[in-house]
């Protein structure tokens, strides 16, 4: 308990919260490298998982890859790079990107794959190109799914990005590291503290953000499928359609 | 004019779901394609559009290959009804009927003023332009079907099996729809359906085919019953039995007409 009165007494000095260094400063920096990551992580992992969903094709290497970068330790990772490129931002910024793209890749191609084959095909039929039938049909559908890749990909990203702090001046995890050497187990604890709650308030925003974008027509399907019970029918997810060829 | 020439349409797999068709689709009339379940009536209608390309054989509309039509152009101008309506589930009504307008560049003022008018002719009432697909009845959600079908006023209309999924009271209703439509548009209208009688009902020309995507017949409905071309489709129409197996019998002078089961089905006309 006492660890945890430090904890408070370390995040309420009002010392902590001004000049350089301050816990503002570092939660930026914080939010900074996070939002880095994950924009490069997205503008890899959003469009290939895109086009494995959207397509069909590519799953089994997606899911290799994607497991594959899951079994790398990212603080091994992290030092590999860190030898490599030396000390500095770059070093941590790779490293989260490899952590963030399984989740996000995952994301990606399960929201596409999830669209209903035949409303696909309707809107083939109808004439859609085939980047409309990917912006406004399958984006819209599968951006919930989306949305939850990219949410779980922020929640590792927070969580991790306390490690940049092992190589280069950035973020929450130097009160960790900082609390560590020194033995300032409140300094280190208050740190710790301050990346849940960053993480718990970003994952909260993600979850509305979820919400909001299930389609307003989606969601009246929900509720029509309550009405009618439980004889409920499933969407058939990702199998090839039986009527006729697809391009 | 819709033209099959020698249309054959072998999938990967192996599966020879057309086998050297030849139709004629006259314009501006009903065709029905009926046969069971794998027959290839899905298949053959959705050369049209160009969403099955054959493997064999030539599909031509007004005397052009549709394989040399860019896909997407050509299924613009096409009007399709899909069973289970394949409407937009994100989208509302009103939007699903104006989706392919609006493809086509048609501003979003001119586009829904005409879905609305749409929602008119197809007897779906204006207040349902709001709604999303989910919200509607499966009856309702095929008028819309129909609706986005002719939402770019299209010469050809293709309708698979578009009153599949509904009760047979609601079928009978937009059936009737359908025909009354028919007589106000006069469109080259292509139909898939498993039931003999909507094709008799509906079609000017009826084409029965049989399993690996034969055509056993192709024919206007009296003369399928007349001269059923061999025991396959008399069989399939049921020519010879049932309400289809019609007896003139006199009754006080009159003459009235019976079927098998002897229940009355009508009086002849003098
Ligand atoms: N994409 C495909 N790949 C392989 N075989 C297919 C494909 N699409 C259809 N087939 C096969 O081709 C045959 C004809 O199918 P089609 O869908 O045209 O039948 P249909 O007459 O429309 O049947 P239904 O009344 O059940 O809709 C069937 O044997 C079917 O299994
Ligand atoms: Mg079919």
């Amino acid at each position: 308990m006492n660890l945890f009165l430090d904890a408070f007494a370390w995040l309420a000095d009002p010392a902590n919260w001004t000049g350089p260094g301050s816990i503002p400063q570092r939660i930026a920096e914080h939010l900074w490298v996070s939002a880095l990551v994950l924009v490069i992580a997205s503008a890899i992992a959003l469009p290939l998982g895109a086009l494995v969903g959207h397509t069909g094709r590519g799953r089994e290497p997606a899911v290799m890859v994607s497991g594959g970068l899951r079994a790398l330790p990212t603080l091994g990772v992290l030092t590999l790079f860190g030898i490599w490129i030396g000390i500095g931002l770059a070093a941590p910024v790779i490293a989260l990107v490899i952590l963030a793209i399984p989740p996000l890749l995952a994301g990606a191609y399960a929201g596409f794959e999830s669209v209903d084959r035949r409303t696909i095909d309707a809107a083939r039929a109808m004439g859609m190109r085939e980047l409309q039938v990917v912006g406004k049909v399958e984006l819209p559908l599968g951006m919930p799914i989306v949305v939850g890749g990219i949410r779980s990909a922020t929640l590792q990203i927070i969580a991790t990005a306390t490690l940049a702090a092992y190589i280069a001046d950035e973020g929450l995890g130097r009160f960790i590291f900082a609390g560590l050497k020194t033995r300032d187990y409140g300094e280190m604890l208050g740190g710790s503290i301050l990346v849940i709650l960053l993480a718990l308030v970003i994952d909260g925003c993600f979850a509305l953000t979820q919400r909001v974008v299930v389609p307003a027509g989606v969601r009246a399907t929900r509720t029509a499928e309550l009405r009618s019970g439980p004889t409920r029918s499933r969407t058939i997810v990702g199998r090839p359609n039986t009527e006729g060829n697809q391009e | 004019m819709i033209e099959f020439r020698g249309v054959t349409k072998q999938f990967p797999d192996g599966t020879i779901a057309v086998h050297d068709v030849d139709i004629v689709i006259p314009p501006r009339k009903t065709t029905v394609l009926v046969g069971s379940s794998g027959s290839g009536k899905t298949t053959l209608l959705r050369m049209i559009n160009r969403m099955v390309d054959p493997t064999g054989g030539q599909v031509l509309i007004d005397g052009t290959d549709v394989a040399t039509v860019d896909p997407v152009k050509l299924r613009r101008g096409i009007g399709y009804v899909m069973q289970n309506s394949g409407l937009l589930p994100h989208r509302k009504v009103i939007d699903n009927v104006a989706t392919v307008p609006l493809l086509r560049g048609e501003s979003r003022r001119a586009a829904h003023a005409h879905a609305l008018e749409l929602l008119d002719t197809v007897g779906l009432d204006r207040s349902l332009a709001d709604r999303y697909p989910a919200q509607l009845s499966g009856g309702q959600q095929q008028r819309v079907g129909v609706a986005r079908g002719l939402a770019v006023d299209p010469n050809i209309l293709l309708m698979d099996e578009p009153f599949g999924a509904v009760d047979p009271i609601v079928r009978a209703e937009l059936q009737q729809e359908l025909l009354r439509l028919q007589g106000e548009l006069g469109k080259t209208v292509v139909f898939v359906t498993h039931d003999i009688d909507e094709a008799f009902l509906l079609g000017d020309q009826v084409v029965i085919m049989q399993q690996g995507g034969l055509i056993s017949q192709a024919a206007s409905p009296a003369e399928i019953l007349a001269h059923p071309a061999d025991s396959f489709v008399a069989d399939f129409v049921g020519a010879d039995r049932g309400k289809r197996a019609l007896h003139v019998t006199e009754v006080d002078g009159r003459r009235v007409v019976v079927d098998a089961d002897g229940r009355a089905a009508g009086v002849l006309a003098s």
